[in-house]
């Protein structure tokens, strides 16, 4: 009994802990923010290691997604005889939700392990407590734009998912199963709302991408300097920000759509 | 006294510092003073926490007790900037290197001088390869560090750190896992930069015969206390038990060649009572 309380103490301790080092380290990394306004080419770099690398699995999975929702809605719009609201359901699922939603999840699993294991290694080999000792700041120098990078290619990774997404519905919707190309593209046009709809997703995207980056890089500072502490901190990167994201999306849904 | 005469000319001065990590004491009311222009050695079995002091040194952890200076500044009573600004007067080599892996020779060796100064690119690079031919590695500028030897990467640490000039460089083992020329490279190299630069030097290590070859003066440290000084005559003449033994390698003496363990007899005994 007294073990489990004092487990339970030192776990609840450890983790609110683990909660303060994350903001200190998040506030570091904002200030951090301005000494990369003169050199956007760090910023450049890193835009290319987050962003365009992400574009291929992003772009695929979202093509994928949509040409099953085509598959999927059809089967059950056709019992109704609405076949032609397939363009409208197809994107609503998509900007709303999916979108943000999986291209969060994926970049997770492809970026944000990636970031984690890239800044625990630096850690392990010195390479931070190195570039302090040459008087430079390792969080504004790695952490910083990695950031950033992380925080703005998230909702156009995000976008170029719904956009493939509705290609692969229209793929599978007008090219396969013959509905009307007129019906869906005019249904979807009246249907989204550009307001309730698709600021909403990208204001999920902008969530996701600020959280899951936090959550990368911070594990990867924080990680024991390790081959196993690193491994155990790019596991719990993609677990938390699993987490944060569903978690999130929940809220923030209840706070967009819901009359909570 | 010896002793204060000294410290009016250190660089770098160490007061009654206590460290603890957890429970154990890593320094216990160690004070040390290292002179400006000399090489001092602080050697030791592993573990007695010799690179802890380098980071106490450069500010990196702070101490429990006692106080640090720096030419003649508290290192952890600084601000941050002047912390930094400290930092860049002195450099250090990592025992691993901690080269900047995604980046070649070159670009490691101009880091510092791209971070700290404004130098058009060709002054960068003509600075660059006069410290990259003084380690002898201006022909690798090209190479990833990947594709250095274990003695090239620290040669090009080295290169690295004294990139901004600094007034004191910290050698973290730099003779460790070395094969003999290396060995014998680096030992010039620290001796040849430190006359040349005019440089203070600290070297961490555990290897006796190289440090032992250029330092200038000892302090041997076991067990959170420094056990002996001087220059490394007087310490191959010392009749400390401590001293001796760590100078002579031997595995028993007062520092025991066992981990601190119960009774032998009774650990075994316990084997087999509980299988």
């Amino acid at each position: 009994m007294t073990n489990l309380l004092e487990t339970l103490g030192k776990t609840t301790r450890a983790s609110f802990a683990k909660i303060g080092r994350g903001t200190f380290f998040l506030i570091h990394t904002l200030t951090g923010l301005r000494d990369m306004l003169p050199r956007p080419n760090l910023l450049v770099r890193q835009m290319y290691s987050v962003g365009v690398l992400s574009f291929l699995i992003i772009v695929i999975s979202g093509l994928f997604v949509g040409m099953v929702l085509g598959l999927q809605g059809y089967y059950i719009l056709s019992d109704f005889g609405a076949e032609e609201s397939l363009g409208v359901m197809v994107a609503a699922s998509l900007v709303r939700e999916l979108g943000p939603v999986v291209t969060a999840l994926l970049f997770a699993g492809r970026a944000g392990s990636a970031l984690t294991a890239e800044i625990g290694l630096m850690k392990a080999t010195e390479q931070l407590s190195g570039m302090e000792m040459m008087a430079v700041d390792p969080v504004n120098r790695i952490i910083s734009p990695r950031f950033l990078a992380g925080f703005l290619s998230m909702p156009l990774l995000a976008a170029m998912f719904s956009a493939l997404g509705v290609m692969g519905g229209h793929l599978v919707g007008v090219g396969m199963l013959g509905v009307d190309d007129g019906a869906f593209w005019s249904q979807m046009q009246n249907n989204i709302d550009f307001k309730d709809d698709i600021i909403n997703g990208v204001i999920k995207s902008v969530v996701f991408g600020f959280v899951v980056t936090w959550i990368a890089l911070f594990e990867g500072y924080d990680a024991i300097p390790t081959a196993e502490g690193v491994s155990r901190a790019t596991t719990r990167t993609v677990v938390n920000s699993a987490f944060a994201i569903l978690g999130l999306d929940f809220i923030l849904t209840a706070l967009m759509f819901g009359d909570i | 006294m010896a002793n204060a005469a000294r410290s009016t000319q250190a660089l770098v001065c160490i007061r009654n510092l206590t460290f603890l990590r957890g429970q154990r004491k890593i320094f216990d009311d160690i004070s040390l003073a290292i002179e400006r222009g000399k090489i001092t050695a602080i050697m030791g079995p592993s573990g007695t926490g010799k690179t802890t002091l380098l980071k106490l040194i450069g500010g990196q952890l702070a101490p429990n007790q006692g106080s640090v200076f720096v030419d003649d500044q508290n290192v952890h009573q600084l601000k941050n900037r002047e912390l930094y600004t400290l930092r860049k007067r002195i450099g250090m080599l990592f025992q691993s290197g901690a080269l900047l892996t995604d980046m070649n020779v070159f670009d490691n060796v101009a880091f510092p001088l791209r971070e700290h100064t404004h130098l058009p690119e060709s002054m960068i690079r003509s600075l660059v390869l006069m410290k990259l031919n003084a380690v002898g590695l201006r022909g690798a500028r090209e190479l990833m560090p990947n594709e250095l030897s274990g003695g090239m990467a620290r040669r090009v640490a080295l290169a690295r750190a004294i990139a901004l000039d600094p007034m004191m460089i910290l050698y973290d083992e730099p003779f460790t896992g070395q094969d003999p020329i290396s060995m014998g490279v680096l030992v010039h190299l620290i001796k040849s930069l430190n006359a040349t630069l005019g440089l203070t030097s600290v070297i961490v290590s555990h290897d006796v015969q190289e440090t032992a070859a250029i330092a200038d003066y000892i302090y041997v440290l076991s067990e959170g206390k420094i056990v002996g000084q001087g220059t490394p005559q007087q310490l191959a003449d010392s009749d400390s038990p401590w001293v001796s033994q760590f100078i002579k390698g031997e595995a028993d003496g007062p520092v025991p060649y066992h981990y601190p363990a119960n009774d032998y007899l009774d650990d075994l005994l316990c084997v087999r009572r509980y299988p």
